[in-house]
């Protein structure tokens, strides 16, 4: 295309610091963040303006990875989203595919069948217990800890990249799910292995606990720091850990019982001071309860189809009417809102990206602080660029 | 949670002014809306977050959609005199209904764990009045999502606190997600090109013949 690229940003200004009669008393400068930034997690920019190392104001910039992801998906029919899905948060493909095809699901009236809600809620568990440990990985280095913790939680997401891999071909764009079901089955040595992934993820945890739960920097470095009101999540429209964080019992695995999540026992980690202290926690706890999922569901799954027989995934053509389909990420509520006009393609095709709507409160909760404990207030709210800008 | 209708009685009780209309949905399992007009958008909102049965508190997605123009055909049997003898005949009518722009939000109550209720404002049209109230004094979670429609649609959303683009860059001209927006040309530069690409080539630059080598 021949667009101009937008203006380079500078990329630092000072500006003159006045007291409340207007004189000048100092400087203030002003520093772009990133685009390049290893602490941004992507291509993210932060423009922050510090008075000393205290950051006084903080506006984040997007766009740099924005590729209009939902005009791509109101000109290709509906299943062809389906691999563009992945894309958004490539860290949790599965759990993309499924709000998608639980959102379409809902639009055509199609059933699931049993084996393949099991599937589905073993693949996005898994999901969720790599995320989360990528996340303390990538969030323990932006504390300075460079590379050895990050590696240890490569370690472990590899194990569950190779069970995504023998399934589905692809480590990370699984493209796995289906409209009515998912695309092939698992077999028993798959569930044999995955058992076995589970059963010492308990360990690793445990392990990995040592290091960093009672880690006196990591105390240090965390608590206190980026506090969240419950009262602002709520208005702010966070979701996810970083919600529950703050003290707010809201997992949509329990409040919409999507799925089959009805039949299992598990609870919900909730928090007290929505410091980012909480936030590490909350994900550490939610990886024990998805443990639990994991195993109820490896030992439950029945056997049968994995299809819905009535689905049909060519000339596929929902009847007119809108949806709003969601589920809990393990960023927070990935939403979709689908509109058909009956034609092959959506009218309009929406993501609702739980990450890009966690990252409004982000100057609130680094406002006060050094600008190294943004770099660390950033890393707990667990943003993936490819969903923030979309 | 209430019903759309019970809900509707409600806010024409709170908000005298508010004109609401209930939309249907052909999707079984998806949800009603209520369309609002804009002039009362904010005070409606403000009832929905406030009142104690509904505790709308979380506002979860705000998207814009874009209608354009649409020709609506509509049969309908006219009585005519034909050579003296009255006959029904039938008429396709043909009416175009003006496009605007429309914002729908999908509201929860993370404290009465209930939803969704799904609130629609439109504009007046689509090309001068785009303007409607800013839901983010009310939801914070709008800003962003707000933003991002202001950006891809062109919807001005009055009161909004921070109004720019958020996706695109400040210098961009237009809308993208507008359904009648025209990306610009997909063109390459070639130094020696030919066919199809030397056409579009001409498009962009004078290609002048090079002028022959003396030998």
């Amino acid at each position: 295309m021949n667009t101009v690229a937008a203006m380079p940003p500078k990329s630092f200004e000072v500006k003159p610091k006045l007291d409340e009669s207007g004189t000048p008393i100092g400087e203030l400068l002003e520093i772009s963040m990133g685009p390049h930034h290893p602490s941004t997690h992507g291509v993210f920019r932060m423009d922050v303006v510090l008075d000393g190392e205290t950051v006084v104001k903080l506006k984040p910039v997007f766009g740099y990875l924005h590729r209009n992801h939902e005009k791509i998906g109101e000109n290709i029919s509906y299943l062809a989203s389906m691999p563009y899905t992945d894309r958004l948060d490539y860290f949790c493909s599965m759990t993309n595919n499924w709000a998608y095809a639980l959102t379409v699901e809902k639009l055509a009236g199609l059933a699931v069948p049993e084996r393949a809600e099991y599937i589905r809620v073993i693949m996005a568990e898994l999901t969720r217990l790599q995320n989360h440990t990528c996340l303390i990985g990538f969030f323990v280095q932006d504390m300075g800890a460079l590379g050895t913790p990050m590696m240890y939680a490569f370690r472990e997401r590899e194990k569950i990249l190779d069970l995504f891999e023998s399934v589905s071909g692809a480590r990370m764009m699984c493209n796995y799910m289906r409209f009515g079901g998912v695309r092939v089955d698992v077999n028993d040595e798959w569930i044999v292995q995955t058992k076995k992934v589970v059963a010492d993820y308990s360990k690793f945890l445990d392990e990995f606990g040592t290091f960093l739960t009672e880690n006196e920097i990591v105390l240090a470095r965390t608590q206190f720091i980026g506090v969240m009101s419950k009262e602002l999540a709520i208005n702010a429209s966070i979701t996810g850990p970083m919600l529950r964080a703050a003290g707010v019992n809201y997992d949509l695995r329990k409040v919409d019982k999507y799925g089959i999540y009805d039949r299992f026992n598990f609870q919900v980690p909730v928090g007290e001071h929505g410091d980012i202290y909480d936030r590490y926690m909350i994900r550490v706890l939610e990886m024990r309860e998805s443990i639990k999922i994991l195993e109820q569901a490896l030992r439950d799954i029945p056997t049968g189809p994995v299809m819905d027989p009535k689905s049909k995934l060519r000339g596929f053509r929902p009847k007119p009417g809108e949806v709003y389909g969601r589920v809990e990420g393990p960023k927070g509520e990935l939403g979709f809102y689908l509109i058909s006009d009956g034609s092959p393609n959506p009218y309009r095709y929406r993501v609702r990206p739980p990450s890009f709507v966690n990252l409004t409160v982000l100057e609130d909760m680094c406002l006060g602080h050094r600008i190294s404990d943004a770099v660390v207030i950033l890393g707990s709210v667990d943003i993936v660029l490819g969903e923030v800008d979309r | 949670m209430e019903t759309p209708e019970q809900i509707k009685a409600r806010i024409e009780a709170a908000v005298p002014s508010a004109k609401i209309e209930i939309l249907a949905n052909e999707c079984a399992l998806g949800e009603r809306s209520l369309l609002v007009e804009a002039a009362s958008g904010f005070a409606v909102a403000r009832f929905l977050r406030d009142d104690a049965q509904l505790k709308l508190d979380y506002c979860s997605n705000v998207t814009g959609v874009d209608w354009p123009d649409k020709e609506l055909t509509e049969k309908i049997k006219v009585k005519q005199v034909v050579d003296g003898v009255e006959k029904e005949i039938e008429e396709v009518k043909k009416t175009i209904r003006p496009g605007f722009l429309e914002v729908v939000y999908h509201l929860y109550s993370m404290e009465l764990k209930h939803g969704p209720f799904v609130l629609r404002m439109r504009t007046e049209n689509r090309a001068a009045k785009t303007h409607l109230p800013s839901l983010t004094p009310l939801w914070r979670g709008a800003e962003f999502q707000e933003r991002e429609v202001y950006d891809l649609y062109g919807v001005f959303f009055d009161g909004h606190p921070d109004l720019r683009r958020i996706l695109m860059w400040d210098e961009f001209v237009g809308f993208p997600m507008r359904r009648d927006y025209v990306a610009p040309d997909d063109f390459e530069y070639e130094p020696t090109p030919h066919d199809e690409v030397l056409v579009e080539a001409r498009k962009h630059y004078q290609v002048e013949p090079k002028a022959e080598v003396k030998a």
